[in-house]
């Protein structure tokens, strides 16, 4: 156990080195940080003393190592489009994002699981087929439309819900929540459905996917021979086997609500870390760019952990069958 | 199906097409409307995109034919709508149903041409890292799985973002598809790889291979000739899937305003220029486009669905 | 024998028919079998692969994979009528009078959980005991099973057993509720061959101890003849004979016994060569009229190709074979 979280922990810390090595390479390679500060009037002198402060006179893997000591403490540098600490600007915008994917993941994961499994068990009822081919119009429409659509519906044509921001927030430290105030709450209604929508789908249709593998298996048949009653047999036992392979893409799922945030955050011009995002790449600012690259690695990695560990909890056989359920296809 | 007695004389087998349309695959595909509906909206949207400058109504990049006073006209049925128009026009008096046609086009392009990109890489890579194994395989394999970790519009932004600020604007703006091409198509070549890899490793073992190795064929010839055909079903399901993905993905791109740039619009592009007049009533001008993406999408999707289906009859 | 209750069979099979609907018309995998089970009694079931053999057990549980279903017949056990009760009254049969054992051992047990947690939730969903006693009564299973130590490993996961040690898992949770009849189907056939014996002679001690009859499916007539009372032999759903063991072995009546017991190797007797049947079974969708074996029989005449035998009491069985016919004793 004690091996497998270490062995968990080092890759993950090898993972989280690339990604710093390609956000660390794009000060290399995208635009010149001297010009940028400077503008267009400066004497070499000038140059020359800033690229010593800097230490970019040093060799590239050593301002590689400051570049990472410096992550790790959360120091990113000043932003280039908004000459602010990115640490900050980050903290900001860290808590709208946060509770937006937060809101959207229940909204999948409350609705797609049962879906799945009741699309599964009752496959061929009409139900089960309206959610089906709903689900397919679901995986078809694309983010950013959904939320025009929505928008267009609640706000331009019903009034009823707000079209862009976080409504009114409440400050309980450094966070910022929407949570504690009606305004906040109704203008997370649209946004986190746009959000929440592609994964509550693709969650049904890999939960009935999983449903229908698990229920064709022997033990399951050998569960229904020896009379359990079909509540034991499709939840004690086809359930619990479907989790497995269901929480390994879960997890990745709703780490991708992250970076799918920056599409419906652009639409409701939520004021989280996607936008800000967009708006760095449109502007080529880097270190934004690079925070926000480690930030959602660190998200990853951490999801990661957290989804080795569930397996581990939900399966004796440990990874014994791990390579097997790799190569799911949604 | 008529038959004459001398068809009746002649063994089934003989003639392929005969057999491709008596096949499990093709009776699924009879016996289903939703996907015979599917696959006809699906040529429409390919024809209607491939021959968009011979059959739409207008050029919507002739500015000679543009004039402004055509601009924000609404759709024929309604009030100030005229028969030149069907879809209306936007804001700089194009007609919409030749910019979605013309819009289509390159979506379908990049589309395309991406997962073309992504399987050609993905395959080769997954025979490779099968048949090589060692080393290769495990380094292919732990890239594919660091790339799996994370979201593919997220690469695709960065690749994208990456060539945005190191090429010079108008460079830029000339080779943005093939970017685009470039970004979505590395996003997607790891489930191939997988596919393939694991089909190549039981192939592998198989004593028919072992053979041909013995009698000296080389190993490309022998995993192009008996691997990949066991694969082509799931990597034709798999590219199926992937085509809807990626014409998502390049609307998404557009729509963010990092991919195709309005002068030679995409179907996302016209989603977002049109937003901006969605509040002041002009809804035609990103609900056509819209549309149009998710018929086409949708109809891409049932058909792979439906081909994921009849190929894994353990599903029926 | 003294009751008349005891004279009456524990299962009665009459004129099943199981069928599969497909797009090229519908399969008989199953085509009007009648056959009874006598209470503590051992039945073998054996033909080749596709016989039906399978199938004529999960109709007896009630666990036709769908879309086949039930077309016909019916089942009776212990006079009652089962083949047409609602699914959650055969499901209180299913487990209580009826006990099943899977071909795979390796497969038949949810990986996910201790045997113990399987054993239990199987007594308490039969008997009206507690946990306490469900556990204490699990760990004398596993005990009359031969798993040594079973306080400790009824706490212990699927994967931990060997095949061997699994499949006596699995006859311990088909005797959990001390069921009247085990439906045995296939189950050796995945153990290594130096198990296969001690598992077959398990089986039948134990439901001779319980009192259980046993429905013994299987392909191997070395299993059957060590093992079962009578036996009934399968071909294309239907049954070409059936009988007392030591009667079909000896003297087998049908052509297609004949052939089958020619292509079984007997030690200590010298045989030229091991005879075998031409040909093969024929598939579902291509059963010809008449007799299903006529094609291969070599004894075939005309009656074999148009008309179809139904079952004939000869002896202490029965066979479905024209040249019984009219009392004659298979001359021709």
């Amino acid at each position: 156990m004690i091996a497998f979280i270490v062995r968990r922990l080092l890759q993950s810390v090898v993972v989280m080195l690339v990604v710093g090595f390609v956000a660390f390479s794009l000060f290399a390679y995208v635009g010149d940080p001297i010009t940028i500060m400077l503008g267009q009037d400066f004497t070499e002198l000038d140059a020359a003393r800033i690229r010593r402060d800097l230490g970019l006179d040093q060799p590239f893997f050593v301002q590689f190592a400051h570049f990472v000591v410096n992550a790790v403490q959360g120091h990113f540098g000043i932003s280039y489009r908004l000459a602010r600490p990115v640490d900050q600007l980050i903290a900001e915008r860290l808590p709208a994002t946060l509770e937006l994917s937060f809101v959207a993941a229940s909204l999948a994961l409350a609705l797609g699981l049962p879906m799945g499994v009741y699309t599964g068990l009752h496959r061929d009822s009409w139900l089960s087929r309206v959610m089906l081919t709903l689900s397919l119009v679901g995986v078809s429409l694309p983010t950013f439309l959904i939320g025009i659509l929505l928008i267009l519906f609640f706000s331009v044509i019903l009034g009823w819900l707000p079209s862009f921001g976080r409504g009114t927030t409440v400050h309980l430290g450094w966070w910022t929540t929407g949570f504690l105030t009606t305004s906040g709450l109704k203008a997370l209604i649209l946004p986190s459905i746009t959000l929440g929508l592609f994964q509550m789908t693709l969650i049904m249709r890999l939960v009935r996917a999983e449903m229908l593998e698990v229920l064709r298996t022997d033990y399951v048949k050998f569960a229904r021979a020896r009379g359990l009653p079909n509540r034991a047999v499709h939840f004690g036992h086809a359930l619990k086997n479907t989790l497995v392979p269901v929480i390994t893409i879960t997890g990745l799922q709703l780490g991708a609500l992250i970076a799918f945030a920056i599409i419906t955050e652009t639409v409701f011009q939520w004021p989280g870390m996607g936008l800000l995002f967009i708006q760095s790449v449109s502007f080529a600012d880097v270190p934004v760019m690079a925070a926000y690259l480690c930030l959602v690695a660190f998200f990853f990695v951490v999801i990661n952990l957290i989804v080795d560990l569930l397996y581990y909890a939900v399966d004796p056989r440990l990874r014994i069958d791990r390579a097997v359920s790799g190569g799911h296809t949604v | 199906m008529a038959t004459t007695s001398r068809d009746l004389a002649r063994p089934p087998t003989r003639n392929a097409l005969r057999r491709a349309l008596d096949s499990d695959i093709f009776y699924s595909f009879r016996r289903s409307p939703v996907v015979v509906a599917a696959a006809i909206v699906t040529l429409i949207c390919f024809i209607g995109a491939v021959c968009a400058p011979w059959l739409a109504p207008h050029n919507p990049f002739d500015l000679k034919t543009l004039n402004l006073i055509d601009a924000f006209t609404p759709p024929a049925w309604m009030d100030e709508g005229t028969r030149k128009f069907l879809l209306g026009t936007d804001d700089q008096g194009r007609d919409v149903l030749s910019t979605i046609m013309y819009g289509a086009r390159i979506s379908l392009a990049v589309g395309f041409f991406s997962v073309l990109f992504a399987m050609t890489l993905g395959v080769s890579l997954g025979l490779i890292s099968g048949y090589v194994g060692g080393a290769l395989d495990a380094f292919i394999m732990r890239v594919a799985d660091v790339q799996l970790s994370f979201p593919a519009i997220l690469i695709a932004l960065l690749i994208d973002g990456l060539a945005r600020t190191t090429l010079p604007r108008d460079v830029h703006d000339r080779v943005i598809v093939y970017v685009l091409i470039l970004a979505i198509g590395i996003t997607g070549w790891v489930q191939y790889a997988r596919t393939v890899r694991g089909s190549t490793l039981v192939e592998k073992n198989k004593e028919y291979v072992q053979a041909a190795r013995v009698i000296g064929r080389h190993p490309v010839a022998i995993m192009a000739r008996h691997v990949l055909p066991n694969v082509m079903g799931p990597v034709l399901v798999i590219a199926t899937i992937n085509l809807a993905i990626a014409i998502l993905t390049e609307a998404t791109l557009s729509f963010l305003g990092v991919g195709v740039p309005p002068t030679q619009p995409s179907l996302g592009t016209l989603i977002r220029v049109g937003n901006d007049f969605l509040f002041s009533g002009e809804w035609w001008i990103t609900i056509f486009p819209g549309a149009a993406l998710v018929v086409m999408v949708l109809a891409v999707n049932l058909l792979g669905d439906w081909l994921r289906d009849a190929l894994n009859p353990k599903l029926r | 024998m003294t009751s008349p209750r005891a004279n009456r069979p524990l299962l009665e099979v009459d004129g099943l028919r199981v069928e599969f609907p497909t797009r090229r018309g519908t399969l008989v995998a199953v085509d009007g079998v009648s056959f009874h089970i006598d209470p503590g009694e051992v039945l073998g079931v054996v033909g080749e692969s596709g016989a039906g053999k399978s199938l004529t057990g999960a109709a007896i549980i009630g666990l036709i994979e769908p879309p086949g279903r039930i077309a016909g017949g019916r089942v009776t056990l212990d006079g009652r009528r089962i083949d047409d009760l609602p699914y959650e009254e055969m499901r209180r049969i299913r487990g209580r009078q009826i006990g099943a054992v899977f071909q795979d051992p390796l497969t038949s047990l949810n990986p996910l959980y201790t045997i113990g947690r399987q054993l239990v939730e199987t007594i308490c969903t039969h008997l009206d005991v507690t946990p306490q006693q469900a556990r204490a009564r699990a760990i004398t299973l596993l005990q009359e099973v031969g798993i040594t130590a079973a306080e400790r490993r009824i706490d212990h996961y699927p994967h931990q057993f060997s095949g061997g040690m699994r499949q006596r898992v699995v006859i311990a949770l088909a005797l959990c509720a001390n069921p009247r009849l085990i439906i045995a189907d296939e189950p050796t056939t995945a153990l290594d061959v130096s198990i296969q014996a001690q598992i077959i002679a398990l089986l039948k001690k134990l439901c001779r101890e319980h009192g259980a009859a046993v429905m013994l499916v299987t392909h191997d007539m070395g299993v059957i003849a060590e093992t079962a009372d009578r036996v009934a032999v399968m071909y294309a759903g239907r049954i070409a004979e059936i009988g007392p063991v030591r009667d079909v072995i000896k003297r087998p009546k049908h052509p297609y016994t004949i052939g089958l017991m020619g292509s079984i190797p007997t030690i200590g007797r010298n045989v030229e060569r091991l005879t075998q049947i031409d040909g093969a079974m024929p598939r579902l969708d291509a059963i010809p009229p008449g007799c299903a074996f006529n094609p291969r029989c070599p004894k075939a005449f005309d009656r074999c190709r148009g008309e179809r035998p139904e079952a004939m009491a000869i002896e202490h069985g029965q066979v479905a074979c024209w040249l019984y016919a009219n009392g004659r004793m298979g001359e021709r």
